[in-house]
């Protein structure tokens, strides 16, 4: 099958690559482009291991061609970090509050709550558990991880985050 | 000394040594997508492996074609059985004894089993060539039920061993009975029974469910045919027991076989195993001279590696009309699926299931264990649990809730009539066990104060009330658990695997400067050892955890260890830690001696160096001590500062704790919601309570999944029916409770900082929690028990067959 | 889980898409592809072309003219819940597209893929069902409207011909009265177990126009009729008509068994879910 060129612009850089039709846009960001931060936990679009941030939606790139994304801004969790290189608010709040364990739903759960935040930058803990229900974690039992949202939020708010991890 | 000195606090809060809420190192990575899983690893030529897999659950394997295969752009080989028979790999060992197809060899046994290796270039090319291989299968009849296993004319599923009457752990009664294990005393126990006021008899099954991690199982073979060396790299929970078996099965020298275990995306039990794809992709790179790696999808995880727990337990306790139990007879039938893969310590076919006489004080206890094939998935992992202890709480969890329900005596109350007293220990139980120790009735009390017990009771009954009078279609149960795990395997008097003792061990070496390396043979899948290792060393050697680097998983490097299971990574990995810290110490002594001039019994330890007692001025701190024995080491003592530890724990310890779980339930939908979730661990010695409670959460959601709908279901084809996240139930961060957490703190009295291990308590203990909320809340419509998962549809059917629900 | 190869198109028009699709049996029309991919990933559909039609910009307009509320097949569940066109004419559709799914899957699936395709499981059709609302199905030939009421022959079997494409949902202007959705499901992205639409209006305290529509609950989403008949010219909110509609609602209902429960359990969680509908739908009308 022939392939089709695929210029994306990733985490703010012009990439580009080759990919048959039928190639995965997860496949396609961490085989092609060497970008592994984000993973494959399910295939069926489940789990959301694999997700980013593709023109301002969460994405389950499983469940999605490169093809498709064409053209696309994409943002991954290599590009979540401060410009400076520090860890962004969303990273400090998930080390800060324990929000993870064996860390490979980390990068979609931090993606995705990166689109969450953009939407609704004051959620309530049940926003952020609706808001993030797409991504599964086995380790932590998302308790934490509602707490590093938080923590980020206020963060990005201007405002102290109070509460200790449990 | 000069206000800039810090104070002996400050020094302390420096190190983030133990009982420090220390951040975690292993998140700089992982919060930014560096971490390195296997998949993440590509190395050049690499080639990619995946199975052909049987649709049938039974059938003779006719013909395997692979002409068609073959033809298809970038396929490069198809591994067949007889392929692997010319490396004698056609069939691989098992943990427990039982041998198991690598490749369907002349018939399938279960669904999904591994039939052919199709390698190609990538793996959009191996799926090509997967559809592209034709396979004659003749179907056989099923056998799905273990109940039917030893009926007479039941199909013959075994042929390999038909004729065998004796397996690896005795006498087998017929062809599909792999073995009976029994514990205890049949006579006494027996005549407990007939002696006994009040008894109780229930079949209480826990049904097949999976671990589930979410990085499935996944490896990558390089041969070197020059230099004749094999490096692996899998998701390996114990990597040198990987690299032993891997040798023992290709004849490569243990000195020429490297396993790398990366970073490990969750393991739960599901990568303690040997699997057909490690094998498989072990043999392709010999075969093809090229890396080769291959990667389970979630469906074949679910369905073909490691089932945990199918235990059906037939329940008898004996007890006085006062609530006083005087005997517990259990027998179980364990369905195994189609081949013996438990990951079981060697001599123990059950695990540690005669842990069933729980935190009370039997004095006479009965434990029989048959296990038996079925056209299932083979496995039998400790689902986070120590091997089999999940089942045993639950069998005597669900009991004791059964039994207070016949004595109508509150479950709480009947659970502290008779919890082993803390004069008790070290008490020696009934089924074998020394319990090192425990103190069950403070923890107990102090969780019933905090959740308002018997508030709780109280609006209990005012529901129920309420629900006779037709005011409510709600009932409230309250599920309490009381376990005791056992875990830390183990002694070398009684645990090994493939003879090898179950003992940990850890390497320090103090560089010049005073930072550190230290390696172990354990292997985290995301409990945090890299922090928390450091930080028992940091408390011990006084050398601030952020110099410490902790390395696990490369077995060329790190000293051999049983690997990460069963909660046994504290208990015994973590003793090496102290023990080998402590030679360091012991080590650091004699230089500091040498340095401030007095005799080492002249010293004393404080913080992060030796001081001369009653001269608080003479100090030398372990930074001064490392570049001491680098740079000018006392005369007649070797230079460097480093030492290793193997250490063979004395006992097991024996973690517990109190749960309780609230829970409403709508009788029309069978829709629960679970009000609140109150878990108390006493795991020993805290060593860095912020992981010990993001362990407890993690551990509480599975229990969770668990009680309340994740199965692995088959219907009577053998077809598996819940192969991927739609049906095979992980709960969201909208199912998932909030979990409260509190703890009690019962040091081991064996281990060298007092710890028990944590990982699993809260799996162990929370099912039980919420199956005994559901029967509960359904008790006072007059049922005894209703069987996990307690998901809506069968909540709604108790409610039906209670006749609540037209 | 690898889909097998295929040629893809991204057409800029419905009409280069239906000129694609008219020229290969074999090729299939690509909207969000949360139902396609995941079925191609497992074989167990292998087109020969995908004709992606996230190109055709026009397809993705929210609009309302001539009384209708426009919803084109490319609208996302997300553009749904973030429109102000939607929350006034037909804000029961926020109910529903709240419980597809989950926060990924709702950016890209779309209205039209969810309405096509024909699977009972999906929510929509029974909604537009009860909305009376009508899907623009444009191909070689032409241009046709067909009444979601008309449109579910069988599981996945519709009135879609080969070669066309649904280009567009058109809902009518709906009476002032409550409505409600009840979804029972195990977990967020699940199928329902059971779900049930009500649409109604209340006149001088009398139920004067209803609608009852089920998912999940036969071969396709189905329209309760009788159940709606119970209700009108009843007084709102009578016990007895309430009992008689649900028990019409059951007496339709033949749900599949599947991992969810058996078709008794889901039957009566049908019943259920379609009691809740009625009294939430009367409690806002």
């Amino acid at each position: 099958m022939a392939k089709v060129h695929i210029k994306l612009k990733v985490n703010g850089q012009e990439m580009e690559g080759l990919a048959e039709p039928r190639t995965l846009l997860i496949h396609f960001i961490r085989e092609n482009l060497a970008l592994t931060g984000a993973h494959i936990g399910c295939e069926t679009s489940h789990c959301g291991a694999c997700t980013v941030d593709l023109d301002g939606k969460s994405v389950k790139s499983c469940t999605v061609l490169a093809v498709q994304a064409n053209g696309s801004e994409v943002t991954t969790i290599e590009g979540m970090a401060n410009p400076d290189g520090t860890l962004g608010a969303l990273q400090e709040g998930f080390r800060q509050m324990h929000g993870l364990q064996c860390g490979y739903c980390t990068p979609g759960m931090i993606v995705r709550a990166h689109r969450l935040l953009q939407e609704n930058p004051s959620p309530t803990d049940e926003e952020v558990r609706f808001g993030i229900a797409g991504n599964l974690c086995r380790c932590t039992g998302y308790q934490n991880i509602v707490k590093a949202i938080q923590y980020a939020a206020a963060k990005l708010r201007g405002e102290e985050f109070r509460e200790a991890a449990e | 000394m000069n206000d800039m000195t810090p104070t002996r606090a400050e020094r302390e809060a420096k190190l983030e040594g133990m009982g420090c809420r220390r951040k975690r190192v292993e998140d700089i990575r992982f919060t930014q997508g560096k971490g390195n899983y296997v998949d993440d690893i590509k190395l050049p030529g690499m080639l990619f492996g995946d199975f052909v897999r049987s649709p049938y659950a039974h059938a003779r394997v006719n013909k395997i074609d692979a002409t068609r295969a073959l033809q298809v752009p970038g396929v490069l080989a198809v591994l067949t059985a007889e392929d692997l028979k010319g490396v004698n790999l056609a069939w691989m060992p098992t943990l427990a004894g039982d041998v198991q197809m690598v490749l369907a060899d002349g018939k399938v046994l279960f669904q999904n089993q591994e039939v052919a290796f199709v390698v190609a270039t990538d793996r959009y090319a191996a799926a090509d060539g997967i559809e592209a291989v034709d396979v004659d299968y003749e179907p056989l009849e099923v056998l799905v039920d273990p109940f039917q296993s030893m009926a007479e004319g039941a199909p013959l599923l075994r042929e390999d061993i038909k004729d065998k009457t004796e397996g690896a752990h005795g006498k087998r009664k017929h062809y599909n009975h792999i073995f009976e294990w029994t514990v205890g005393d049949k006579d006494l126990t027996d005549a407990a029974f007939r002696n006994a006021d009040v008894t109780i008899n229930e079949m209480i099954s826990y049904h097949r469910t999976h671990p589930s991690p979410l990085e499935t199982c996944q490896a990558i073979a390089s041969f070197d045919k020059v230099k004749g060396e094999l490096t692996l790299w899998g998701t390996f929970q114990a990597p040198h027991v990987v690299r032993t078996v891997a040798s023992l099965l290709s004849k490569i020298p243990e000195q020429k076989i490297h396993v790398i275990a990366p970073d490990v995306g969750g393991g739960f039990g599901n990568k303690v195993g040997v699997y057909p794809g490690y094998i498989c992709a072990i043999v392709a790179s010999i075969v093809t001279g090229k890396p080769v790696k291959w990667v389970e999808d979630r469906m074949e995880n679910l369905t073909a590696t490691s089932f945990a727990r199918d235990y059906h337990m037939t329940t008898e306790i004996a007890a006085t009309k006062e609530g006083k139990v005087t005997a517990l007879r259990v027998h179980v039938l364990a369905d195994h699926g189609a081949f013996d893969a438990c990951a079981d310590p060697s001599k123990w076919p059950a695990g540690f299931f005669n842990i069933v006489t729980g935190s009370y004080d039997f004095p006479v206890a009965l434990c029989t264990v048959d296990g038996v094939y079925t056209n299932k998935a083979p496995g039998g992992v400790a689902y986070r649990c120590s091997f089999r202890v999940t089942e045993a709480a639950y069998c005597i969890e669900r009991g004791m809730d059964i039994l207070a329900q016949k004595l109508g005596m509150d479950p709480a109350e009947l659970r502290m009539r008779n919890f082993i007293r803390r004069d008790q220990f070290p008490y020696q139980s009934a089924l074998g066990w020394e319990y090192d120790s425990g103190d069950y009735h403070t923890a107990m009390k102090q969780a019933m104060e905090k959740l308002d017990y018997a508030g709780l009771r109280a609006e209990q009954q005012k529901k129920r009330e309420a629900f006779k009078a037709g005011l409510t279609r709600e009932i409230m149960g309250i599920g309490v658990s009381f376990f005791t795990e056992i875990v830390g395997a183990g002694p070398s008097k009684n645990c090994d695997i493939l003879g090898i003792a179950m003992f940990d061990s850890c390497e320090i070496r103090v560089h010049p400067t005073g930072a550190v390396i230290a390696r172990m043979g354990t292997k985290s899948q995301g409990q945090g050892h890299e922090t928390t290792w450091a930080q028992i060393i940091a408390s011990e050697i006084g050398i601030p955890a952020d110099d410490i680097m902790v390395e696990e998983g490369n077995t060329d490097t790190a000293p051999y260890g049983l690997g990460t299971y069963g909660s046994r990574s504290t208990p015994v990995a973590g003793a090496a830690i102290a023990m080998a810290s402590r030679k360091v110490k012991a080590k650091a002594q004699l230089i500091a001696a040498y340095l401030l001039e007095v005799h080492e019994d002249d010293l004393e330890w404080d913080v992060d160096g030796f001081r001369v007692k009653g001269l608080p001025e003479k100090f030398k701190s372990m930074k001064e001590i490392a570049w001491t024995a680098y740079h000018s080491p006392p005369p007649g003592l070797e230079p460097g500062l480093e030492a290793v530890s193997y250490y063979d724990p004395p006992n097991m310890t024996y973690p517990f704790g109190a749960y309780f779980c609230v829970m409403d339930i709508d009788v029309d939908t069978g829709v629960y919601k679970v009000r609140r979730f109150y878990a108390l661990d006493d795991c020993g010695t805290r060593i860095n309570p912020m992981i010990i409670e993001g362990q407890v959460h993690g551990g509480l959601t599975e229990a969770f999944a668990i009680a309340m709908g994740q199965e692995i279901r088959y219907d009577e084809g053998g077809n598996v029916l819940t192969g991927s996240f739609m049906d095979f139930f992980i709960p969201t961060a909208v199912e998932t409770p909030v979990w409260e957490t509190d703890f009690t703190v019962t040091p081991s009295p064996h281990h060298p900082i007092g710890a028990k291990g944590v990982g699993e308590s809260p799996n162990v203990g929370g099912v039980p929690a919420f199956s005994n909320a559901v029967n509960d809340a359904f008790s006072f419509l007059g049922s005894t028990h209703i069987q996990m998962p307690h998901d809506y549809w069968r909540n709604w059917e108790a409610a039906k067959k209670l006749g609540v629900v037209e | 889980m690898i889909p097998g190869s295929f040629d893809y198109f991204r057409p800029q028009s419905v009409a280069e898409a239906s000129a694609l699709l008219a020229k290969d049996d074999n090729a299939r029309v690509l909207a969000g592809g949360h139902s396609l991919l995941p079925m191609m990933k497992l074989r167990m559909a292998q087109p020969s072309a995908l004709i992606d039609l996230g190109g055709i910009g026009e397809l993705r307009q929210i609009q309302f003219q001539g009384g209708q509320l426009h919803l084109g097949a490319m609208a996302s569940q997300h553009d749904l819940l973030a429109s102000d066109l939607v929350s006034e004419h037909a804000p029961i559709l926020k109910e529903v597209a709240l419980l597809i799914a989950d926060p990924q899957v709702r950016y890209l699936g779309t209205i039209g893929g969810n309405v096509a395709n024909g699977d009972p499981g999906n929510d929509m059709p029974a909604v537009m069902m009860a909305l009376d609302a009508a899907f623009v199905l444009e191909g070689q030939h032409g241009r046709r409207n067909v009444k979601a009421r008309a449109f579910y022959t069988g599981t996945y079997e519709t009135a879609l011909l080969p070669g066309e494409i649904l280009t567009a949902v058109e809902i009518p202007t709906q009476v002032k009265g409550g409505f409600a959705y009840e979804k029972l499901k195990r977990k967020v992205g699940d199928y329902a177990t059971a779900a049930a639409a009500v649409i109604l209006s209340v006149k001088a305290g009398v139920v004067d126009a209803c609608e009852i529509t089920l998912t999940n609950l036969g071969p396709t989403a189905l329209r309760a009729e009788a159940a709606a008949s119970a209700l009108i010219g009843k007084p709102a909110g009578h016990p007895g008509a309430i009992d008689a509609a649900v028990a019409a609602a059951r007496a339709i209902m033949t749900p599949a068994h599947d991992t969810r429960g058996t078709p008794e359990y889901r039957t009566s969680a049908g019943g259920s879910m379609v009691r809740r509908a009625i009294q939430r739908a009367l409690a806002k009308a």
